[in-house]
């Protein structure tokens, strides 16, 4: 019996340790062009938006990752659409479409007469609920969100730098805009179980953000990145399972940190 | 449209041909009855206040924003994507970006990514092709800097070098002196010469500085709603070629490097 636990802890360990890297990747690389753009409003609203999609899913007792995916789609996509016209900010977009996801996820779940305890596991993470399927899952997804941004990454880069100049020179900008939305949503949805809906868009943020304050080239900027993701997410599921706290929260926390103290670093640089 | 068109100074084909452009935003109308024309190997200064339309009519131009009337010739041919393809365009320096990290030869490398094709890795050539054109603006030596750190008058030969990629027919400027300092402005004015003469290429810039823009153009026009076309600064056409040329709506007059008749005129627009 103890060797069965013993090996069921084993599994488990790897399932959140895998799980852990492949979306430190993910959210690092994705964070990058979320700083470099300044899309932080945008990936919180997106992040928010998969709440309402997780919450359909159980109504209509389909899977919560595709109903998530798909809601995640939507949303993003019609922010930057609406956000694009002309006299509507796309800020204002976000703030009606992230409410307007949340109501929706409030009232489907008033709806629905299972009570699900899953829920809270999405909201705020939970890493004993990441099984063997999961993984295959984020593994997935979390390859085609790395290898998508690989083949368009100097595009994304450019649109990054002077959106402007790149429609000009035949970049197809309106055309990369949606497709990093839609990669910036499947990433979402791949980490809700780990870190959970409402503490991912910091994921979604603090890697890029602390990356950019302690180098200035891209290419060290993504490997700060990463590294940075890396640290948290491990550091914090090895945290929360010894101390018995939160996963995601606890990811959260250390990568908050890890942000404050490059900022300090980066204050003492310029003095 | 049968007023007949005069090309002015050149008999070559225009490779802008603005033609009674109306833009309206917000129910308010930003160019009114635009004539405009631009030909190989001159300089075109368009000078104005701020908020007389100068952007709105370089949008015009690529093809970014549709006239409400009028119409718009690109290289003989309504703007589309692929004649956007022979312009090159350098914005307004933005000093919110100088933290981008981005080297010099990343920004000129951006110029050719077009060619390079989505999908595709930027290769040895491409790069060789890049540092080609940072010697042809005398910035091959700071290849290797972050871009934000360089000088505004650095940057814009930077910027230069990343238009002149697509070997365009035509470079289209916005506002290209603001954050310079003089003397490297006088460097920068005289790489555009060179380029003009040495590539016959056509150069459209927009300035609200017009001793920037009369000192180095070849034809300047000053907007401010509407066009009020000058011809060279030094040359008064009479008034019925002026009538023949810029039509009911476009008024010629004597240029001078001053030209308060022009800001005069700017005043009461307002």
């Amino acid at each position: 019996m103890k060797t069965m636990i013993d090996l069921f802890q084993l599994e488990f360990i790897q399932n959140a340790f895998f799980a852990g890297i492949m979306l430190s990747l993910v959210l690092a690389v994705i964070s990058f062009f979320v700083i470099l753009r300044r899309l932080s409003f945008i990936s919180v609203g997106v992040a928010h938006s998969a709440f309402g999609g997780v919450a359909l899913g159980m109504l209509l007792g389909i899977s919560p990752t595709l109903s998530a995916i798909g809601f995640a789609f939507i949303v993003s996509n019609a922010i930057s659409y609406i956000g694009g016209k002309k006299n509507l900010s796309t800020d204002t977009a976000i703030g009606i479409f992230f409410s307007l996801a949340m109501a929706l996820g409030v009232i489907f779940i008033g709806l629905s007469d299972r009570y699900n305890v899953d829920l809270f596991g999405y909201l705020f993470g939970n890493i004993l609920a990441i099984t063997r399927q999961d993984l295959i899952i984020i593994a997935i997804l979390g390859c085609v969100v790395l290898i998508s941004i690989f083949l368009v990454f100097k595009e994304l880069l450019f649109i990054a730098y002077d959106r402007d100049v790149a429609l000009i020179s035949g970049i197809p900008v309106a055309f990369l805009d949606h497709f990093f939305l839609s990669l910036l949503s499947l990433s979402v949805v791949i980490s809700m179980k780990v870190v959970g809906i409402i503490l991912v868009s910091a994921l979604l943020v603090i890697p890029g953000a602390a990356a950019s304050l302690l180098t200035n080239r891209y290419p060290s900027m993504i490997l700060v990145a990463v590294s940075i993701a890396v640290i948290s997410t491990i550091g914090g599921l090895l945290i929360s399972y010894f101390a018995d706290l939160a996963s995601g929260a606890t990811i959260v926390v250390l990568a908050s940190l890890i942000f404050f103290m490059a900022f300090a670093v980066s204050q003492l640089k310029k003095k | 449209m049968t007023e007949p068109k005069i090309d002015i100074g050149t008999e070559q084909f225009p490779l802008v041909d603005i033609d009674d452009v109306w833009v309206r935003y917000n129910g308010k109308w930003v160019l009114k009855s635009i004539y405009l024309q631009c030909f190989s190997g001159k300089i075109l200064g368009i000078v104005g206040p701020n908020g007389g339309g100068k952007t709105t009519l370089l949008n015009v131009i690529l093809g970014t924003v549709h006239p409400n009337k009028g119409s718009v010739k690109l290289f003989g041919h309504p703007p589309n994507k692929n004649s956007r393809l022979d312009i090159g365009y350098l914005p307004q320096i933005s000093h919110a970006d100088r933290s981008f990290p981005v080297t010099v030869i990343d920004v000129v490398l951006m110029g050719l990514y077009n060619k390079i094709g989505l999908l595709h890795r930027v290769n040895r050539k491409s790069k060789a092709e890049a540092m080609a054109l940072l010697e042809k603006v005398n910035m091959s030596e700071q290849a290797q800097m972050i871009f934000g750190t360089l000088s505004g008058g650095q940057q814009q030969r930077v910027n230069i070098a990343r238009a002149l990629a697509s070997k365009p027919k035509l470079l289209i400027l916005d506002e290209p002196s603001t954050g310079i300092d003089s003397v490297a402005q006088e460097d920068f004015y005289e790489l555009l010469v060179t380029l003009r003469d040495e590539q016959n290429m056509a150069v459209i810039m927009v300035s609200h500085d017009i001793g920037v823009i009369t000192s180095h153009a070849d034809q300047i026009a000053c907007l401010n709603t509407q066009i009020h076309y000058h011809g060279r600064p030094d040359i008064a056409l009479p008034p019925d070629i002026q009538q023949k040329i810029f039509g009911r709506n476009l008024h010629i007059m004597i240029h001078d490097d001053k030209c308060l008749t022009c800001f005069k005129r700017h005043e009461n627009h307002d």
